[in-house]
């Protein structure tokens, strides 16, 4: 049946003569853009559409598809790029050039190329949904499993073998249901799970503050506040690129044209540190700039959780990042304002809370139907106008989330990089996975890294009164105290993400620099009590030297120098 | 035959409503023939089969029910061409220098598209401005959409001419070109800059786009994307690196307010509409690299914070869209500083990619990074000063004090034109971290102190 537009303003485009359900996919005008219906009322219905409106005029035909907005899941996945609909951004240039015009369709996944399947069920086994039927390598180091759809379940009566396209049928069920490498999913509802756990085991992200501070559990879910200027972007791009996950979705929700291309250029480029690999054979990446429609917008977000689940469901650890959800929740106000709904907070609809938890829920380890047990972590980025935590994104946000790390403008001015203030931030996951750090790192990573938070809790209460007195009237042992506070900020907390060696810091190197600095502190507090005048202590030209320790690419020798120069130094100060 | 509909029901603000019409495409062009003769045109706002609305560009002053109004069929277009190179024209295109019209080679639609984004060549071709705090600190690329924000009373216009004329890009001769669109700026800011330009000749390179305080404040809202078209046509369909100075955005945005005041729109912050990030994004948005294309277009708007906030919701916005900014400061500026710019609150995105080796030099980064640190710290060492005085800081403390007087007297302070080359501005870096102790400077490799230190040097 066809309906007719009735009345357009802007992405907004109410239509009549159909009977859609709530967000079905419709095409309006004689150019089928694509749009979802957002509200019914009487004969008529409301549409958001994905695409530019301009000329599009009342009377035009509208169709609908009678399927709800979805994402088409199989091999081919990886190294995609897309928009905020799954459209290939790739395909699209191919298709209209360097700018994107509007009316173009394009397949989410490629229907001409051959993936190689290979069946890991036989004829007569019985399947139920989320089972593995068979694999297909879908890059060097990520291993595609193809899932029976959630809802199916039956007896394999055929199983294939070998080349096809992701729309053939390569299983076929008793009762007739045939099954391809493809299956659809709409994106507003979450992939059904067995289990969700309590996450236990850390994202190990390379990045001293956040591992060594404020860890984020696998499955756990982060956001990152912060003013324009003040290292965002950075600190995401790094999570992106050093997250010890298997599969990484990038969302640039509504940011800047060329920091997008910045990530598109730089991500091919970039090698996976565990495999030597690209690593964009374990992304995907959502771009929907922030002059790209609007309501393209509010569904990227959909569009990359849908995606992420899809290989959480394969037994996975995902990390997702959107950057930003305030540009979403900015999209979902718009289109709330275009619909003359009634205003919450500062014009944001009353939903606004409701869906930013429904999508963050959408986080999680968990057991997947097949008993596989994957993650999504989900790090979201907010940017709160004028750098007012306050504001109704950034509180809703913080409700939901777990971990809180928090950047500072006034840091990044300072170039103190990543600008994340280890006062404000926080983590709730430190003592659910210190087990695990005891275990894994050094059974005293724990007190060590409690003894550096208590130190810089310190120095932040001693500051106000230099800031009064000046630091030469404060007791020698607090003098000390600065001193090893801003070895902590300087040699650990700060890391430099475009050095190539100290862009990304491992662990053990984490604990050694940790280490290191406590060290100096204990053998300085025992000169400080033997007697050795402060000026003596301070002087210590190795403490200066380990400053520029962790660029080195022999690092473990250079600190070995290092220490062993501190010890004959303390031990020329004489005293022990 | 295009009808003209005599169905006008409600004229309000800028907004008139017809009724009555045959289907209107969303967006299209709108011309309004009034009684006196005289056309106005206009912008078809929202369209339903039952009532049009449109928003009138030149106001509705003299239009009544008598009007007649005839929509064109298409989408606000401009006609572009190599010539429009030289001249003059109105925020809404026409010419206003006395000149014929513009023949187009084509015509194109105003709003643009956007670009899509796996198109796009990441910025990183060092354009120097000759100053050094955008140089040296700041560094802007070809490609990148970088504001001034300033406040009411600073020199922003000057700082905006001086790059106009100094900027290049080292060692290249490749055709480049400015478009200048004023919003809502006055008669005499105008004057001013258009003497600058025909003084200094850059007036055959530029295309001006003029929408002056007393103009309609509905046309503000086109002259910007007339401006951005023309760029983009020059840049990439003539090969030409073009500058877009659009000024001044606040003018705009206030503009912007007030149509959605008269839209009846459910205003978001102070006022504004709930879609200015969006809108402005459309502006700002419209600068960049395309791969395998020549040109490029590299935007410079300028900004005033209303009350020196840059909380405000407009530089708020602008500065989640554009890549940096250029913090012009009352306090620089009170001191008798020019170019008055706080490195501090100032940031270039793109500085990353368009520095170091290759491009401008090695030492580049490091040398920015540890003037920015060393004047932060004596910013904040001044605010202690005046509580405690200066001999109670300690020695390592004293320097830093007189690091950051160093740093706004001989980096920031230049000649209105002075052009000086990164090499100059590197120098000039080197010559006031060289009275830092060697050992405060942690943020730079010791191979950049051996290869650049004047101490070094000189050995």
């Amino acid at each position: 049946m066809k309906g007719e537009i009735y009345r357009v303003a802007g992405p907004v485009v109410t239509i009549m003569g159909i009977k859609p359900k709530m967000y079905d996919v419709v095409h309006v005008g004689h150019e089928g853009l694509m749009g979802e219906v957002i509200r019914i009322e009487g004969d008529k219905a409301t549409v958001q559409v994905y695409e530019d409106t301009s000329g599009i005029k009342p009377g035009e035909p509208v169709v609908n598809t009678g399927m709800s907005l979805s994402v088409e899941l199989g091999p081919g996945l990886l190294e995609s790029i897309y928009d905020g609909i799954q459209r290939p951004l790739k395909v699209l240039q191919e298709k209209m050039g360097d700018f994107i015009n509007r009316g173009v369709t394009a397949n989410g996944l490629d229907r001409e190329k051959l993936w190689e399947f290979k069946p890991t069920v036989s004829s007569g086994d019985s399947v139920t949904g989320g089972q593995t039927i068979g694999v297909v390598q879908e890059t060097m180091n990520v291993e595609h499993k193809i899932m029976v759809p959630p809802t199916v379940s039956g007896t394999v009566e055929e199983i294939k073998s070998g080349k096809f396209k992701v729309d053939e049928t390569i299983c076929v069920l008793a009762d007739g249901t045939e099954i391809s490498m493809m299956q659809k999913w709409p994106v507003r509802m979450p992939r059904p799970v067995e289990k969700k756990f309590i996450p236990k085991r850390p994202l190990i992200t390379g990045q001293r503050i956040l591992d060594g501070l404020f860890p984020v559990a696998k499955g756990g879910t982060a956001a990152i506040p912060g003013p324009f200027g003040s290292g965002k972007t950075v600190t995401q791009q790094q999570l992106a690129k050093w997250s010890d996950t298997d599969i990484v979705v990038y969302i640039g929700c509504g940011e800047r044209g060329n920091e997008m291309a910045d990530v598109l250029n730089e991500f091919p480029e970039l090698q996976d540190p565990k495999t030597g690999r690209p690593l964009m054979e374990r992304t995907v990446l959502i771009a929907n700039t922030s002059n790209m429609p609007v309501a393209a917008r509010e569904a990227s977000v959909y569009t990359g959780i849908t995606i992420a689940e899809y290989y959480r469901d394969m037994g996975y650890d995902v990390s997702l990042m959107a950057d930003s959800s305030s540009r979403w929740a900015e999209a979902m106000r718009e289109i709330s304002s275009r619909l003359e709904e009634m205003p919450g907070e500062e014009g944001y609809p009353a939903y606004l809370s409701a869906r930013l938890s429904e999508f963050y829920e959408r986080a999680g380890a968990v057991k997947s139907l097949a008993a596989e047990e994957g993650s999504i972590t989900v790090i979201g980025a907010v940017s709160p106008p004028g750098g007012d935590f306050s504001e109704p994104v950034t509180q809703n946000t913080l409700r939901i989330v777990k971990v809180f790390w928090a950047l500072d403008a006034k840091l990044a001015q300072r170039r103190h990089f990543p600008s994340i203030d280890w006062l404000t931030s926080y983590s709730l996951y430190t003592q659910g996975l210190s087990d695990w750090f005891s275990e894994n790192v050094a059974p005293d990573w724990v007190p060590l890294r409690d003894n550096a938070m208590d130190l810089l809790q310190q120095e932040s209460e001693l500051q106000e009164i230099v800031q009064l007195v000046g630091s030469d009237a404060l007791p020698e042992d607090q003098q000390l105290v600065l001193e090893i506070c801003r070895m902590l900020r300087e040699y650990f907390l700060q890391q430099n993400a475009f050095h190539p060696v100290d862009t990304y810091c491992p662990f053990d190197k984490q604990y050694k620099l940790l280490k290191a600095i406590s060290k100096y502190s204990d053998m300085a507090q025992a000169a400080l009590e033997s007697g050795i005048p402060m000026k003596d202590i301070l002087s210590v030209e190795s403490k200066d030297e380990l400053a520029k320790v962790k660029y080195e690419e022999e690092f473990d020798s250079a600190l070995n120098v290092v220490m062993e120069k501190m010890d004959k130094e303390f031990a020329a100060l004489g005293g022990n | 035959m295009t009808k003209e509909y005599k169905t006008i029901t409600e004229i309000a603000g800028p907004l008139i409503f017809l009724e009555k019409t045959e289907p209107v495409g969303y967006g299209e062009l709108v011309h309004i023939n009034l009684p006196d003769g005289t056309t106005k045109r206009g912008q078809v706002l929202d369209t339903s089969a039952d009532v049009v609305a449109v928003q009138v560009f030149e106001g509705t002053g003299g239009l009544n029910e008598e009007s007649g109004v005839v929509f064109s069929g298409e989408t606000i277009k401009l006609p572009v061409s190599k010539d429009m190179l030289g001249r003059i024209l109105s925020g809404a295109g026409e010419p206003l220098d006395g000149g014929p019209r513009i023949v187009p080679e084509d015509r194109v639609d105003v709003n643009g598209a956007s670009m899509n984004p796996y198109s796009r060549m990441p910025p990183e071709d060092f354009i120097q401005t000759g100053i050094s705090t955008i140089d040296g600190t700041n560094t802007l690329v070809r490609g990148q959409k970088l504001p001034i924000f300033s406040g009411s009373g600073l020199p922003h216009n000057e700082i905006a001419l001086q790059i106009a004329r100094q900027a290049k890009v080292p060692g290249s001769d490749e055709p480049f070109a400015v478009v200048f669109a004023a919003m809502g700026i006055t008669n005499e800011e105008a004057q001013y800059f258009m003497e600058d330009f025909e003084k200094t000749g850059a007036l055959e390179r530029a295309v001006v786009f003029l929408n002056l305080a007393d103009d309609p404040a509905v046309e503000r809202i086109i002259t910007p994307r007339m401006a951005l078209t023309a760029a983009e046509y020059l840049a990439y369909e003539h090969d030409m690196h073009v500058l877009v100075i659009l000024t001044d955005i606040t003018n705009y945005c206030e503009a912007l307010r007030q149509m959605g005041a008269a839209r009846e729109e459910v205003p978001g912050r102070r006022g504004y509409p709930g879609y200015m990030y969006t809108d402005l994004a459309s502006l700002y948005e419209r600068a960049g690299v395309i791969k395998g294309l020549k040109g490029s277009v590299t935007q410079f708007s300028i900004l005033t914070m209303p009350g020196d906030d840059i909380t405000h919701p407009i530089p708020d916005l602008s500065g989640y869209i554009t890549e940096g900014q250029i913090v012009v400061s009352r306090e620089l500026h009170m001191k008798g500083i020019y170019p008055p710019i706080n490195v501090l609150p100032s940031l270039s995105r793109l500085m990353n990619s368009g520095i170091g080796e290759g491009k401008t030099r090695d030492d580049h980064k490091a040398v920015s990074d540890q003037m920015y640190a060393g004047y932060a710290e004596g910013r904040d060492l001044r605010g202690l000063v005046a509580i405690v005085g200066k001999e109670a800081l300690s020695e390592r403390d004293q320097k830093i004090l007189e690091f950051a007087d160093l740093f706004e007297d001989r980096f920031v302070r230049q000649g209105r034109d002075e052009d000086r080359s990164i090499e100059d501005t590197l120098q000039v870096g080197w010559d006031i971290l060289s009275e830092l102790p060697v050992a405060l400077l942690t943020r730079i490799d010791n191979k950049y102190i051996e290869k650049y230190h004047p101490a070094h040097k000189s050995n």
